[in-house]
């Protein structure tokens, strides 16, 4: 019977609902870092789904202050569409000192208002467990991630010896002031994740969609992205750009290109 | 939209040197998935080294450019032939290889297994194909791969082919075909050389296409393993995954573990058009008809074909950890979504993964990197299948303090017919008189009254209290305490937690069928657990009887100073172990219908907060006419 032929993408879905309700059983007090981009949109799609149309935990901005407005406006029209429990956090303590990309370099300012707001929320509410976006395809540093990724109470990820995983069995415990990353997403590709959007109609900024000849395709803070050269205006045009591009999803994020590994640099310290 | 085929994950195994990373970047070549210029690059490399090219060497610059992190497109190395998508998942040659070997192969829906023809079959050979033979891998392309340094001769090919069919068939594992190539010249990988025309099979890439996608399960009997019970509206969903088989609205589902049926009332979604069935690797949540008690673990199937029930199987067992798996150690064994304490019974066997050959000695234990054929004891039942028919049921990982420490699958388990067995079991049936009859006499529903507070804060009393009131008032009522429990219907059961758990689940039972008769049951136990008292909540719900949880609340200090049977003090002296408050923890409630605080009130206050909450709950339902 034809209904029951399963695609890519509805593998790619189960295996994802699977994953959020192992974590939702395995963890008492989790959370869902929400940076209003696609991969994050499609997160909160499939939260919604495994919990039968809530997101049972609460959903976590980083407001680096430097995000574009579109995205603050995204973010409010979001909030309510999907009734969401929406905790902002803003690393206040180190605006005041003047930490900002007027006077410091990326890797800094990125390492100050993501990771660092990031450790002091998660110090703040105590989570054992955040569920994140992140893609292996995304970048060669997260090749080696598993779905459920420990990590320190140093916010460090040792890469060099991840646990096993296998037969959808996950490491879930966590002593006192770990916290373990929950990655969905970890087997879909960028385009995976454009076709679930364009299936699902699942809403998202218009930003990644070409104007005057530009779009951006993936979003970070004002100043340090750069749209890229398109005319890719629909989800089908986006999705035939990049099965022909062999240039890199970040190429726009400054803060990865600033030195060489700046990637894993942040990544190592903790950053998403 | 194309619905587009799914990828085929292909994991590359081989003794050292056999030349498997030559064959991958042989293959990306042939199939034109290298990035731009990448040949050019690392030919001029090579020529400004004086050094011959190799493909080898492609795999390595792709993979140091990942780990220097150039951008490149992924990591999980992707080609695509005519046919299909594929993925190789993780690159050979690094270290920690068993760890990360079964973590990508357990992913994987076939293998690729390299031999080199001119040193024939080797140590790793053997041993990475006894893994696959653990994983479950059952789709196996051996390549015969340096042709060219056995002067591509069809002997030598035959030899080796002969030699590693007979390894493999020990192992129950059979290769699809065998392929003699030489990877370095593209001899057989991606067109067919005329240098081995004796060789009528197909080249590398078409043994590739003619493999087949993970099958996902769907001909097999009906195995529904449930994650979770949510009830965030109204609605009790029941969640999980089909891990084999079928299922459709309007089954009668068996529930293993506790042989409990019903009939599968929906399928629910949150968005997109609802279906009637969901076949096996679907994420999906059921109603049921009637509510029954079913919690994390349980599996559902049907009853024509049920999974089996057993608390000791024997299993092959491989081991990744430092720490050997010792005789004696409590283990927790996780199986699709159950968890149990095992430990072990006995070593019968443990393996060289490359001869094959049972050590003869008595073994207490299982190192690292090893591979025994075990009988493992669970404390409570577990539910399986043998490895061999409904994989997925038929395997399980060991963990040891939260960690993963090695993993196992099952054989030998014996099906028993449960349709005869279950004409044995007595199932929860509503009487012919109804609830609603009942409550019409007494004037009042029946309900289990469920009190918890730690030891000394005053649920007895209390309970008697709240009693005496009901009873004045010409309620049907009965408190159910340590006192006619313990030393009649639970005097078999200790004070270990799994004796305190059965204790509860039967104070829980007879409660329910005491609401069912239209009684007000009132238990007063400490239980200490949400998870136990959720449970007595589930099987109150199951027989459709009101559940009111009280607090009795007092603080440790208090209850600890009234101490009215001197068991904090016996506690303290170490005379009595694992008290509650002492040693052992207390989960207060985080939802209770009605709570007391007994330092702060009286018992006749307390009564009257628990009537107040307790009354309206109880009044009979307004039947329509």
């Amino acid at each position: 019977m034809q209904r029951n032929q399963r695609t890519h993408l509805d593998h790619l879905e189960n295996q994802s609902i699977f994953i959020f309700r192992e974590a939702y059983h395995a963890f008492k007090n989790i959370a869902m870092p929400w940076s209003m981009g696609k991969d994050s949109n499609v997160l909160i799609w499939l939260a919604r789904k495994a919990f039968f149309g809530r997101v049972p935990f609460p959903v976590l901005h980083i407001d680096t202050t430097y995000e574009f407005p579109e995205m603050l406006e995204f973010r409010e029209w979001a909030k309510k569409h999907h009734s969401l429990n929406l905790i902002v956090k803003i690393n206040t303590e180190a605006r005041e000192r003047g930490i900002g990309y007027e006077t410091h370099d990326p890797v800094t300012v990125t390492h100050e208002l993501k990771t660092v707001a990031l450790q002091q929320v998660l110090a703040e509410y105590k989570w054992d467990a955040l569920i994140t976006g992140i893609r292996r395809d995304e970048d060669p540093t997260r090749a080696k991630e598993r779905y459920f990724s420990p990590r320190n109470a140093q916010f460090e990820w040792d890469y060099k010896d991840q646990p096993p995983e296998f037969w959808g069995q996950f490491a879930t415990s966590s002593a006192k002031g770990e916290h373990v990353r929950v990655q969905p997403l970890l087997d879909w590709t960028e385009v995976d994740v454009w076709r679930y959007i364009q299936r699902e109609e699942i809403p998202i900024p218009q930003m990644y969609f070409a104007r005057n000849g530009k779009r951006f395709r993936s979003l970070g803070c004002s100043p340090i992205t750069q749209p890229i050269q398109s005319n890719a205006s629909t989800i089908d045009e986006i999705i035939t750009e990049l099965e022909a591009t062999k240039v890199g999803e970040r190429a726009g994020r400054a803060q990865d290109h600033y030195e060489r590994n700046a990637m894993q640099k942040l990544r190592a310290k903790g950053f998403l | 939209m194309t619905r587009e085929s799914l990828p085929l994950k292909i994991v590359f195994v081989g003794h050292v040197d056999h030349g498997k990373s030559t064959l991958i970047g042989r293959i990306l070549h042939d199939t034109d998935s290298l990035p731009e210029g990448k040949i050019d690059m690392v030919k001029k490399a090579c020529a400004a080294e004086g050094m011959e090219f190799e493909f080898a060497f492609v795999l390595d610059a792709l993979l140091e450019e990942q780990k220097q992190n150039v951008t490149i497109d992924t990591t999980e190395i992707r080609f695509k032939t005519k046919r299909r998508k594929y993925i190789i998942i993780d690159a050979p040659g690094h270290k920690e290889f068993l760890k990360n070997m079964i973590t990508g192969a357990s992913r994987a829906d076939a293998a690729v297994l390299v031999i080199a023809a001119n040193e024939g079959v080797r140590e790793q050979s053997r041993r990475h194909a006894y893994l696959l033979s653990l994983l479950g891998i059952k789709q196996l392309i051996v390549v015969v791969n340096k042709m060219d340094l056995a002067e591509f001769s069809q002997k030598r090919f035959e030899e080796i082919e002969k030699e590693y069919r007979k390894f493999l068939g020990e192992l129950g594992l059979e290769a699809r075909v065998f392929v003699p190539a030489s990877a370095k010249n593209g001899d057989h990988v991606a067109s067919a050389s005329k240098k081995m025309k004796w060789h009528r099979g197909p080249t590398v890439l078409e043994a590739l296409d003619l493999l087949e996608s993970q099958k996902q399960d769907v001909d097999l009997p009906l195995r529904f393993c449930i994650q979770d019970v949510y009830r965030f509206d109204d609605r009790r969903i029941i969640t999980g995954r089909i891990e084999a088989g079928k299922l459709r609205v309007g089954d009668e589902l068996v529930f293993s573990p506790a042989n409990k049926t019903s009939k599968v009332q929906s399928i629910e979604q949150w968005s997109g058009s609802s279906e009637n069935e969901a076949v096996a690797g679907d994420s999906i949540g059921i109603m049921l008809s009637e509510q029954i008690f079913v919690e994390r673990g349980y599996v559902a199937s049907h009853q024509t074909d049920t999974p089996i029930e057993a608390n000791r199987v024997h299993a092959d067992v491989f081991w990744i950890v430092r720490e050997p798996m010792r005789a004696g150690h409590l283990y927790d064994l996780r199986l699709a979504t159950q968890e149990v304490k095992c430990e072990i019974v006995s070593i019968d066997d443990v393996m060289d993964s490359s001869t094959l050959e049972a050590s003869k000695d008595k073994r207490e234990q299982l190192e690292r990197n090893e591979v025994g054929r075990l009988t493992l004891q669970t404390r409570s039942p577990l539910v399986i299948d043998n490895h061999d028919r409904i994989p997925k049921l038929g395997r399980f990982v060991i963990v040891d303090d939260g960690q993963i420490c090695g993993g196992g699958t099952i054989f030998g388990g014996v099906y028993t017919d449960r349709t005869v067995a279950k004409s044995k079991n007595i199932f929860w049936v509503e009487g012919k008189i109804t609830a609603e009859a009942r409550a019409a006499r007494t004037g009042h529903r029946g309900a289990v009254v469920w009190f918890t507070g730690l030891s000394g804060a005053g649920k007895s009393t209390i309970a008697q209290a709240l009693e005496r009131e009901l009873f004045a008032r010409g309620m049907q009522t009965y408190v159910l305490d340590g006192d006619n429990i313990r030393h009649g219907l639970n005097s078999n059961l200790g004070f270990s937690p799994e004796d305190r758990v059965e204790n509860i689940r039967r104070v829980s039972e007879v409660a329910k069928l005491m609401a069912d008769s239209g009684v007000v049951a009132i238990t007063a136990f400490i239980s200490p657990y949400r998870m136990d008292r959720r449970r007595a909540r589930e099987i109150a719900l199951e027989g459709n009887a009101e559940f009111v949880e009280v607090f009795v609340d007092a603080p440790l200090e208090v209850c600890e100073a009234r101490d009215p049977k001197n068991l904090y003090k016996k506690a303290r002296a170490g005379e009595i172990r694992e008290f509650t408050g002492i040693d052992a923890p207390y989960e207060p409630p985080e939802d209770a219908e009605i709570i007391v605080h007994t330092n702060r009130q009286t018992v006749n206050e307390s009564v009257a907060t628990i009537l107040e909450g307790l009354l309206p709950r109880l009044e009979p339902e307004q039947v329509d006419d």
